[in-house]
Formats: structure tokens, C-alpha cells, sequence
């Protein structure tokens, strides 16, 4: 077994019957870490204790005890969800000497499955981007071409798995930010129907859009990470308390007879040559193995992008309000504290804490919510975006999975889209949609472009069908053009 | 009530804080002598990530102190952020309800002066309190123990007119609250706060005045005083030609007036969204009709049976209802008695003049009411005398021993026996008679009363003062 390609399944397997130890995995990956984190900027914290953690699962496994599914598994975890005594800045200089007295619930349960947390991957800050640049540490590179970004706002995620520093990664997607970098960095990356993962922990950019997901090497090793994380909490009251499904073992690369749609209104062209063709190829392949294509109507997707940024800078305003300097993260420094005046004092540290881009989004959002515009905007996204679930709900009646890309082109250079924040935004045109209705979404790579970057397809299926979009994913996957290739970084 | 030609309109908003064991949306104990911060997780401290969960008693709270005030329960009602910026407000929101509270369009009924007034409750809806800031020096310190502590906050319409009305609602809500047990009731702790909103109008205008809020006035007496005040402060203004500002004043009860805190001018928009951490608060009607079932019997309610059924008058029965825990006490001794009225006497009089002496609460009585009860049937029954009572009500506070020991332990059976109670009344007469001889020959007229006193002190209080005066007559004939 060559230890960086293997499955989850395949270490746990080997951990367990002790064909290798949970320290030697843990061993393996941490050199990979250091020769290859300082190319890429991936990790922004290490796990001191990783080796401990490690020789710990050993020794429950000698003495017999049932360790989890994921035995000495080395993950990453994005910065976004909070691990005890591990700093979690949610790439942002505001949290910079946080460290949190607790796990995130997606946390807490990948250690029960025996997970070894090796440290915190970098992001977009607060979630806020496409592309791993507005993250305190720096940009993130994209490990198939470093002058490329990686995607945003898990880019550190998807690179650290692209990369094979780590076995598995968890990042979270509030519009896109799990599909979109899994897309540019080809791995698989999947965003569960709202309510399926547990939000406590997770540090909240937009609360009724966030959601925890897998960023991984493989459909099954997603399938496997799902079954870790997911289910009903009681910290959470939007979790579902519909059981957890056991999708990896369930996983069938036979889609004949199934019926997939493909969203008419996204048929208006403006894609990238090589998406184009991606997306082409991925009909053809279907259809070649057995599955229907069939034409849906989702016309409200046209407003999905709007929408999303009403609903998602409105409740990013409030949810980022807690970070005033006062409890915990970063103050600005006053020299005579007595003569400040509170307006001042959140004022400073606020402007100095956040960066552009959360900035705008939190003025964005006040302006949203505030009064004289609640209707126009907050409330008026509220309805656009029922409209926008009962149309997929109705097209889910027609068709067991939606087939789409996942963005408009591969990965862009570093630096090229900076300056311009609403084409930036309008890369979230074919993900955002998902988030907004709460259904499950995944992107599986599928095609190469010219210049040799990975693109990836998109997988919708109806709330809470996880397993038909991962079936489909699994046929896709199992004839990629990206398989067995790897970035040039390794 | 109109004043120099003026009509005062007063509202009231009570923030009532509910006695559950966590708080609002966490498992933090809500104890209120915990040291600072001491009852603080990070859920409390609005640490990144941490969500809030519903606490379930505390809806129960809510929903029965909404049925008591007549409410219609919302079967849907939603949690909204409002936001804006505090120290001591952890999350930079707070969570409260605010276009679809759970409670809505109540009356309470209750006593001024005599008199059945009636208000309408607009909503009550719940909330979490914020925390606390403490002052000093150069510095501000925070104490988290009351951020998240539920609150649910009742609100009137204008339907009050005078001081002594608001204070009187007051003292209902506070009744009532405290029948259901959902909130202790303590203003000084800050269990209860009120804020009043007064305004003034020319009696028969169709307007409302300007209205002024005066907030956080901590007794019901503050609360009459301060509206008083505020009455006054306003016509003056206005006699004098001015405008009233919409502002938020507070009572400085050692000056004896209201300050101004803030103007209204620059009231801060609150941006309320409703809360996606929480799915709106369904309710079933199973539930509602649950709790309604459970409900005690209210203090107006109980304070009429006690006038129908066991024959109180009014006045005993509007004071033994003044809390739940008077008025059980009260229907278990007169349980035992089967004796309304002389259970009402003993209990309003000798125990609680005794309680207030002790300062001590009802539940803490050294006397049981059982105890109580079995006392008053020794009265009725003959076994002693009422003023023999008063020795045994005394011993029963002191020990906390059953009249029965008492009596016996002591010898203090009544003398029901004629020819004892003769025998004894010869030996008074003996003693005496140079006074029998002024009473039989009418030399000196109120004598009577003396050989009565007389006979009783000699008998230690045990003779039947009844058979004493039956007996005394037909001696001194």
C-alpha cells in the first residue's frame, strides 16, 4: 500500500489490523506537510499533539477496543470550525490568538471515528471568497499549477487533498466554497443537504447557507467521512433527526434507468471552452451508460446569485457582530483606555480586525437589514428563494439528479480577479442555487483542460437523496479522464 | 382621573424573568448568587460557533403566564435578532420575538380600590437577558451570569389611567406570576422590571400625547410615585407651552423625580431578522390544552370561591389570595378545622402578624396548617378556650409541637365541669366577700366583670368562661 494514495478505508483497515500504526501514518504525513506546506500555503496551524493522538489510537487498538471507522486517519480541518486548543482564526487577523475551549461537533465526531486532527487549513477569511485570497495567512496555491489560486473559501482544504498532505479534509460551503476549489483543485467535494451536519462549532459566516462537508480523494472516501459527521445534534436545532444513511456501502456505479436533469436556463452559454467540453463529455457518458438526460426548468437560478449575496451579507453582518474586541480575539491597542468611547473603541478594532472583503460584505448586509430596506431586500431574497426550492422540488419530481458545472472556468491566476469583486461573485452562478434551496451538492473531477488543470461536474439531488447524487458521482468518477493523474506538485 | 384638565395614558412593559433552572438557549445555570461569571459557557459568552438551543421550560413558562392573562397562544411564533452593539451583549444581538410573539391579545382583571379594572395585554413574548456592566474606576467590568436568562416581557395597551391603576396591574402580574411559579417576583433582584410609558392628553382629546418612557423602576410604589411625578412634570410643560419630548427617563427614587436618560432621536435601528440558528417555535394545540389543565386556580378566581362557597367576606378573602402559598395554607387549616371563618382569623391575624414579626415567608411557618387546623376544632370542640388558644398558638410557634401535646404536656383542658367550676367560684366569693356584699347591695355596679376575671385567674384560664358566667349569675342572685 503506498500510503499517500490510499483510501480512508484502506488505512483505517491497515491501522486496525496493524499492519501499520496510527504513528507511522501520522509520521508519513507529517513530512509530506513540511516538504510540501511551504509551496503551497495550505496549513496555517499544526497539531503538536498529532503523534500522541496518534500512538493513543494504537493503544486502544492493542488493547482490543473498537476505534471507529476512521482509525488513524490523518485529516485537516478548515480554520472555520473550531478545535479545542487548537488557535481557529477563520483566516481572519480578528480571531488570530483564538483558540477555542471546545470541538465542533463535525470535529468532535471525526475524532470518535478514530481521526488523527493534524491542523488547520487555510481560507478565504470568514469564508468570504472564491479564490483564497482576502485568508490573514496569505493565498493559498493551486498545487496542479502554483501560480493558479486553489478556489476559495476551502482552498487550503482543497489543496492540502489535492496535494495528499493530509488523507482527508473537512471544509464548509456557504455558496460554492466546498465544490468550487474541490472543482479547481480535482478532488471530490461534497456540500449535504442543510441540517444534515451539525453547524454548532462551526464558526457561522451565513447561518441558513452553511454547511460542513467531506474534501477528499474519492466519492467512497466521501460517502465514508459523511457517515462520520452527520446526524441529528442536540447543540443544533437545524439538524435533521432523520438517520444517517450507510452510503459508502451503497455506492452503485449502475445508472441505467436513472433519470438526469439538466437545468435548462444554464444553457446560455459564457462557459470556458474547456468546461463547455467537460460538461459535454459528462452528458455524453451518462447517457452511454445508461441514464436519461432530461430538460428541466429551474428559471429562478437566474436570480440565485442576487439572492445569495442579500441572504448571505445579511446574516454575515449579524453573525460577525460578536467579534467587538471585548471577550476574546483581537483588540486594537488603545494607550488610555478610560478615554476611549465605546463607538471608538469597536470602531478601531473592527476596522482594523477585518479585511476588505468582509468589510464590504458586513456594510452590504447592515444595508440590507436595515430598516426602510428589510422589505425590499432581506425579505423579498426570503420569498425569491422559497420560489427558487419549490422549482427545484418540482424539476426533482421529473428527475433523479441535476448534472451541471460547477463553475464558469478552472482555476484563474493568483491576483486576476482580485479587483473586480462582482465577477468574482458571479464565479458562484452554479453552486449557490443548492445552498440556498438546502439540498445536497458535490462536485466530482471530470475533465482536463488544455492547459492541464482539473475541472470538475456538479451533482444535485433532491433534500436528504445524498445517495443518488453520489451514485451518479461514482459512475462519473469511475471513467474520469482525472483519474490516476496528479499535480505537479507531488 | 383628570388633572387640571388633563388625562394621563399609561402603558406598562413588565420584563418578567422566568424561574427556570437553565437559561434561554443553553444548559448554563441561571442561580443568582453565583460569582461572576461563573455561570458562563461559551454558548453564554457568544463564542464563535456555538448556537443557541430552545429552552423547553421555558416555553411551558411562557405559554401558561400566557393563558392566565387570557392569551391566545400563537401555534407558530418566531425568534428574531436585534441587533446593536454592547458591552455586555455577547452575541452583538439579542434574541427575542418580534412580529410573531408567542402570546398575543390578553386581558387581566384586577382590584383598584375596590373597584374590577380591566387592561388589555397586547403580546408577551420572550427574550434573552444581556449581561451585566459594572463601573469602576477606569475600568468596566462584565458579568455574563444574566446573559440568556429567559425573559418573558408583558406588554399593556394604553389602557391605564392613573398611577395607582399601574402600580395595582403591577401587583396582579406579579400575583399571577407567582401563582403559576414561573418567576419569584423579586423587583429588587431584578426578577421583575418594569417600564412605564406615560403620556398626557386635554381630557376628551382623540390624540395620544407624546409618551415618555420611564424604565427599570424596581417596586410597584416606585412605579406609582414615579408616574405621579411624570404626570405632573408633563402638564406643567405643556401649560407652559412646551413640547413633550419623546425620551427614556429613569426614577431617582432619593430625588424623588425622573431624569432624562436619552432621546428618542437617536433610537437605534435594530435591523431585527428572524433568527436562522432557531426554526420557528411550533406549538400544538395538545400542548396548549396540556398546560392549561395544569394551571392553578388563579387569585381572583379563588378569592371569589372563597366568598361563595365558604361564606369569607371579601376583605379576608382578597388577603388570604395574595399568594399562592397564604392561600394553601389557608384551605388545608380550614380543611382540618372545618371552620372557614375561625381559620381565616388565625391565619390572617395571629400567624401572619407572627410571620411579619419573624420576617419570614408563609412556606417557612414553624406552625403547619394541619397543626393550625386541629387547633381551632380544640376551640370548637370544647377542649379550649379561645383565650387558652392564644397560650397554645404561642407554645405550637415556639416548638412547633401539635396543639394536642401542648395541651396535654401543660394541663391546659378547659374545666367544662359545673360543680368544679362551682367550687371554684365559692372559694373566688370567700375570698371576696366584702365585694359580694357591695355587688349584691348595688354599692358598686361593675363587679361583675371582676369576680369573672377573678374565677379565670384562679383556674389558670381553664374554666369554660361560658359556664363561668352562667354559674356567677345564679351565685351573686
Amino acid at each position: 500500500m503506498e500510503l499517500t494514495f490510499a483510501s480512508l478505508s484502506e488505512i483505517s483497515d491497515a491501522v486496525k489490523s496493524k499492519k501499520v500504526s496510527a504513528k507511522e501514518v501520522t509520521a508519513h504525513f507529517q513530512s509530506r506537510i513540511q516538504a510540501l506546506n511551504p509551496k503551497l500555503n495550505a496549513f496555517t496551524s499544526l497539531n503538536q499533539d498529532a503523534l500522541k493522538d496518534a500512538e493513543a489510537i494504537d493503544a486502544r487498538i492493542a488493547k482490543g477496543e473498537n476505534v471507529g471507522a476512521l482509525a488513524g486517519v490523518p485529516f485537516g480541518i478548515k480554520e472555520m470550525l473550531c478545535t479545542k486548543g487548537l488557535t481557529t482564526t477563520a483566516g481572519s487577523k480578528m480571531l488570530s490568538n483564538f483558540v477555542p475551549p471546545y470541538d465542533a461537533t463535525v470535529v468532535a465526531r471525526l475524532k470518535q471515528a478514530g481521526v488523527v486532527v493534524m491542523g488547520k487549513l487555510n481560507q478565504d477569511e470568514f469564508a468570504m471568497g472564491s479564490s483564497n485570497e482576502t485568508s490573514f495567512h496569505g493565498n493559498v496555491k493551486n498545487p496542479w499549477d502554483l501560480e493558479r489560486v486553489p478556489g476559495g473559501s476551502s482552498g487550503g482544504s482543497a489543496a492540502a487533498q489535492s496535494a495528499r498532505l493530509v488523507a482527508g479534509t473537512i471544509g464548509t460551503d456557504t455558496g460554492g466554497s466546498i465544490r468550487q476549489p474541490a472543482s479547481f483543485c480535482g478532488i471530490v467535494g461534497v456540500k449535504p443537504t442543510y441540517g444534515r451536519v451539525s453547524r454548532y462549532g462551526i464558526i457561522a459566516f451565513a447561518s441558513s447557507l452553511d454547511q460542513a462537508g467531506p474534501m477528499v480523494s474519492s466519492v467512497q472516501d466521501a460517502a465514508l467521512t459523511m457517515e462520520a459527521i452527520c446526524g441529528h445534534d442536540p447543540m443544533d436545532s437545524t439538524t435533521s433527526q432523520k438517520a444517517v444513511p450507510q452510503w459508502s456501502k451503497n455506492i452503485s456505479t449502475n445508472i441505467k434507468g436513472m433519470k438526469i436533469g439538466v437545468i435548462k436556463e444554464y444553457m446560455k452559454g459564457g462557459l470556458d471552452a474547456d468546461v463547455q467540453k467537460t460538461f459535454d463529455d459528462s452528458l455524453e457518458t451518462l447517457k452511454k451508460m445508461g441514464a436519461e438526460i432530461v430538460e428541466v426548468s429551474v428559471s429562478m437560478t437566474e436570480f440565485a446569485v442576487p439572492i445569495y449575496y442579500l441572504v448571505a451579507t445579511s446574516e454575515a453582518s449579524s453573525n460577525l457582530a460578536r467579534y467587538d474586541g471585548v471577550r476574546f480575539g483581537y483588540r486594537s491597542e488603545f494607550k488610555n483606555l478610560s478615554s476611549i468611547d465605546l463607538e471608538d473603541f469597536y470602531g478601531k478594532t473592527r476596522g482594523e480586525g477585518f479585511g476588505n472583503e468582509v468589510k464590504r460584505r458586513i456594510m452590504l448586509g447592515t444595508y440590507c437589514l436595515s430598516s426602510g430596506y428589510y422589505d425590499a431586500f432581506y425579505n423579498k431574497a426570503g420569498q425569491v428563494r422559497r420560489l427558487l426550492t419549490n422549482q427545484y422540488l418540482a424539476a426533482f419530481k421529473q428527475c433523479d439528479a441535476i448534472v451541471s458545472p460547477v463553475t464558469t472556468s478552472p482555476a484563474f491566476k493568483i491576483g486576476e480577479l482580485v479587483n473586480d469583486p462582482l465577477t468574482m461573485y458571479l464565479n458562484d452562478i452554479f453552486t449557490t442555487s443548492t445552498n440556498l434551496a438546502g439540498l445536497p451538492g458535490m462536485s466530482v473531477p471530470f475533465g482536463m483542460s488544455k492547459a492541464g488543470l482539473p475541472i470538475g461536474i456538479q451533482l444535485t439531488a433532491s433534500h436528504f437523496e445524498e445517495q443518488k447524487m453520489l451514485n451518479v458521482a461514482a459512475a462519473l468518477e469511475s471513467v474520469s479522464p482525472v483519474k490516476g493523474k496528479n499535480p505537479h506538485v507531488i | 382621573m383628570s388633572s387640571r384638565g388633563y388625562e394621563p395614558v399609561i402603558g406598562i412593559e413588565i420584563h418578567v424573568q422566568l424561574s427556570t433552572k437553565s437559561k434561554m438557549f443553553c444548559a448554563d445555570p441561571t442561580t443568582f448568587d453565583a460569582g461572576d461569571n461563573e455561570n458562563v459557557s461559551p454558548i453564554s459568552a457568544g463564542m464563535p460557533g456555538t448556537l443557541p438551543v430552545v429552552n423547553k421550560k421555558a416555553i411551558e413558562y411562557a405559554i401558561k403566564t400566557g393563558l392566565a392573562l387570557g392569551c391566545e397562544i400563537r401555534k407558530k411564533s418566531v425568534f428574531a435578532r436585534k441587533n446593536y452593539f454592547y458591552p455586555d451583549l455577547p452575541k452583538g444581538y439579542q434574541i427575542s420575538q418580534y412580529d410573531q410573539p408567542i402570546c398575543e391579545s390578553g386581558t387581566i382583571t384586577f382590584k383598584v380600590d375596590g373597584v374590577d379594572k380591566t387592561v388589555s395585554i397586547t403580546r408577551a413574548h420572550l427574550e434573552e437577558d444581556a449581561g451585566k456592566s459594572n463601573h469602576s474606576g477606569d475600568y468596566t467590568l462584565i458579568n455574563l451570569n444574566r446573559a440568556g436568562i429567559p425573559l418573558l416581557e408583558i406588554v399593556t395597551g394604553p389602557d391605564m389611567r392613573t398611577p395607582a391603576e399601574a402600580a395595582e396591574y403591577g401587583r396582579a402580574v406579579r400575583q399571577i406570576v407567582r401563582y403559576l411559579d414561573v418567576c419569584d417576583g423579586n423587583l429588587e433582584e431584578g426578577s421583575m422590571r418594569c417600564d412605564c410609558n406615560v403620556s398626557v392628553r386635554k381630557v376628551g382629546a382623540p390624540q395620544f400625547g407624546t409618551k415618555v418612557e420611564i424604565k427599570n423602576v424596581n417596586s410597584f410604589r416606585f412605579v406609582e410615585k414615579a408616574i405621579e411625578y411624570e404626570i405632573e412634570r408633563q402638564i406643567d410643560a405643556l401649560e407652559r407651552g412646551e413640547k413633550i419630548v419623546q425620551e427614556t427617563r429613569l426614577w431617582d427614587p432619593d430625588k424623588n423625580r425622573t431624569v432624562s436618560m436619552r432621546a428618542k432621536e437617536d433610537a437605534q435601528d435594530y435591523r431585527y431578522f428572524p433568527d436562522p440558528d432557531l426554526l420557528p417555535l411550533i406549538v400544538t394545540e395538545a400542548m396548549v390544552e396540556g398546560f392549561r389543565k395544569e394551571l392553578p386556580e388563579l387569585p381572583i378566581a379563588r378569592a371569589k370561591r372563597f366568598q361563595a362557597e365558604q361564606g369569607l367576606p371579601e376583605y379576608d378573602a382578597l388577603v388570604l389570595t395574595t399568594e399562592k402559598a397564604l392561600a394553601d395554607f389557608y384551605e388545608e387549616t380550614a380543611k382540618e378545622s372545618k371552620n372557614f371563618k375561625a381559620s381565616s382569623n388565625w391565619v390572617m391575624t395571629e400567624l401572619l402578624r407572627e410571620l411579619n414579626n419573624a420576617n419570614k415567608d408563609i412556606t417557612d411557618s414553624p406552625i403547619k396548617p394541619k397543626q393550625l387546623g386541629r387547633m381551632v376544632a380544640l376551640i370548637d370542640n370544647g377542649t379550649i378556650s379561645g383565650k387558652i388558644a392564644k397560650t397554645v398558638f404561642q407554645e405550637m410557634w415556639q416548638s412547633g409541637k401539635d396543639p394536642e401535646v401542648i395541651v396535654k404536656e401543660k394541663g391546659l383542658v378547659q374545666i367544662t365541669d359545673p360543680a368544679a367550676i362551682a367550687k371554684i367560684i365559692d372559694e373566688v366569693l370567700a375570698a371576696n366577700a366584702q365585694n359580694v356584699e357591695d355587688h349584691k347591695s348595688g354599692k358598686k355596679k361593675n363587679l361583675f366583670g371582676f369576680f369573672v376575671g377573678a374565677v379565670m385567674k384562679a383556674s389558670k384560664g381553664q374554666a369554660n368562661p361560658e359556664l363561668v358566667n352562667q354559674i356567677l349569675l345564679e351565685k351573686l342572685k
